[in-house]
């Protein structure tokens, strides 16, 4: 069995528990002293960095959440001076909820260092071609397992998204033996090798999948058209980017990075920490970061941890695959959409506010409609009218989403709704 | 001259086009002429009533989306292309139709054809000066 760091991967829990409590008391302290945003949330709690003795004293610390980082953007959680920071990477959410993350070189280093823990549990060493087909630039997917697989050692080869022929070529001319992308584009992509008859040629032994949520039975799927083993990889640019905790061997849920991040499960409606195994939200603590050090940050992410023994010998804890939200957000394509968006979108374009998002997975792909109900405004007695109104809709969503929805016009009150109140969202995925 | 035209919001789904015309039929509001034009998703229905103030009253009340479009009627003889013969018109003048639809009634020989232009007012002109009848709303509705 290889790992990256053994050290902390299979680290004894009495020397885990004492260097997540080191870490904890320095990050508290160095927070409060440099970043006055959570400061003054701490001061307003009538807690002091003293006040944070051991783990156990967490719970008295103030939550962050995505709208105290869009409240202090973008400098207004940067914990050290601009000039030893060395990047910015950004949420993929699209307008107005963008959020961006600072990197001194040592976060940068961290980072890599977690991705290059889920390449070597994924069964990669300096012997591997690792093909990373996350997009690059301000998502943290590309550059993540990029700089991961450097760490390792592996050949690294920064495709980016798309252009699923030439993805296709070079992975059969160099030999790539590690896919690194979005399951769905995985899936897309194991379709595409087995239609071109390219099967036969490809070298894949292992792919790590993750930005989106996917099921148990995509992950056989892929698996069996590619003839590889398929791992998740989860995390979030607000704590560093992918490899916030992945998967090994067991393929049983996601080793978290605990000596960088430290996770609690809580009661999304009470903020309470829930006992270890309840199924709640995960919420993370940065122990060792220096630009953008967040504590208690709610990912709105619903899952279980569990300290289960692991039989690839790494004792960093578990966490399941996210099994919901605790707030309405949707991972559409691997792109964050809230109904709010949506609904800002149609009001703009003289649409009601009723209406209905159906969100289903067709072919391992995301497909979006949004069913409008119709107005006497916008109703015409030719459809020539109508359909030009309805294209100015899908195209200014286009815009806002990133992906092209279906829009459907639907008859007046003819939207669910339940108590009265209308039930936005329909996820049909089976996930 | 011109006459009005109901049209009506129809979602696609089975019975909807039922529903509609059952809260005119229920009514005992007579139908002069119906139309349809039809996309993936929903139809316009479009409707000559014989009361259509109390018809629109009534699909308005029942949650219908409708509108009322002013379209001209002109009275045919039901002879091989006299149909023809109004399109030639208002082509040779370049006025576009949007869309049209025509039926005959139980006056025997007559046929009357609904015509949706861009410019009512120039379409009558130019009709008119053809010698070509456009019949009001008044009679359309007692046929």
């Amino acid at each position: 069995m290889d790992y990256y760091q053994r050290e902390m991967e299979c680290a004894s829990r009495e020397a885990m528990l004492d260097l997540q409590t080191k870490r904890l008391k320095d990050a508290v302290r160095g927070v409060y002293e440099n970043v006055a945003y959570y400061r003054g949330l701490m001061d307003e709690k009538g807690v002091k960095p003293d006040d944070i003795k051991s783990l156990e004293d967490l719970p008295r610390l103030p939550f962050l959440s995505k709208d105290d980082l869009r409240a202090a953007y973008p400098y207004g959680l940067l914990a050290v001076p601009l000039e030893q920071t060395v990047r910015i990477q950004s949420t993929s959410g699209t307008t107005g909820r963008r959020v961006v993350a600072f990197y001194t070189q040592h976060d940068i280093d961290t980072w890599e260092e977690c991705c290059a823990r889920a390449i070597v549990a994924a069964g990669g060493s300096r012997k591997d071609v690792v093909h990373v087909c996350y997009g690059y630039g301000l998502f943290t997917g590309g550059p993540g397992l990029n700089g991961g697989s450097h760490k390792v050692g592996s050949l690294t080869l920064p495709m980016s998204s798309g252009n699923t022929e030439r993805q296709i070529q070079l992975m059969c001319d160099l030999s790539s033996t590690i896919l690194c992308c979005t399951p769905s584009y995985a899936a897309f992509l194991a379709e595409s090798i087995v239609d071109s008859g390219a099967r036969e040629r490809i070298k894949l032994k292992a792919g790590i999948f993750g930005a989106e949520f996917w099921s148990e039975e995509m992950r056989r799927d892929i698996e069996a058209k590619l003839g590889i083993r398929a791992y998740d990889i989860y995390g979030l640019t607000e704590i560093s980017g992918p490899g916030v905790s992945f998967e090994c061997s067991e393929q049983t849920g996601m080793h978290i990075n605990e000596d960088h991040f430290f996770p609690e499960i809580i009661d999304p409606d009470s903020g309470e920490p829930l006992p270890e195994g309840s199924k709640g939200e995960l919420v993370f603590t940065c122990l060792s970061k220096e630009a953008f050090p967040l504590l208690r940050y709610r990912t709105r992410d619903i899952c279980v941890l569990s300290r289960k023994q692991c039989s690839c010998g790494r004792t960093l804890v578990k966490m399941s695959r996210v099994m919901g939200r605790s707030d309405d957000m949707l991972i559409i394509r691997g792109v964050n959409v809230f109904p709010s968006q949506i609904e800002a979108v149609l009001l703009k374009c003289g649409y009601p506010a009723n209406y209905q998002i159906i969100v289903d997975r067709v072919k391992h792909s995301d497909t979006i409609e949004v069913q409008v109900e119709m107005t006497p405004e916008i109703f015409s007695d030719t459809v020539k009218d109508i359909s030009r109104k309805e294209g100015e809709l899908v195209g200014a969503l286009r815009s806002m989403l990133g992906i092209s929805p279906k829009v459907t016009l639907v008859a007046p009150r003819s939207i669910a709704r339940s108590e009265g109140k209308a039930v936005r969202v329909i996820d049909r995925r089976k996930i | 001259m011109s006459i009005d035209q109901i049209s009506v919001f129809v979602e696609n789904s089975p019975g909807r086009l039922a529903e509609v015309t059952e809260i005119i039929g229920g009514a005992g509001i007579d139908l002069r002429a119906v139309s349809i034009a039809d996309t993936a998703d929903f139809g316009v229905l479009r409707i000559i009533a014989a009361e259509p103030l109390r018809a629109v009253e009534l699909l308005r009340s029942a949650n219908c989306v409708v509108s009322v479009t002013q379209v001209l009627a002109v009275a045919l003889k039901d002879v091989p292309g006299s149909l023809a013969a109004v399109l030639r018109v208002l082509a040779d003048a370049g006025v576009s139709i949007e869309y049209l639809y025509a039926f005959i009634t139980r006056k025997k020989g007559d046929a009357y054809v609904i015509l949706r232009v861009e410019d009512n007012a120039r379409a009558e002109k130019i009709l008119c000066e053809k010698g070509i009848t456009l019949v009001d709303g008044a009679e359309i509705y007692a046929l």
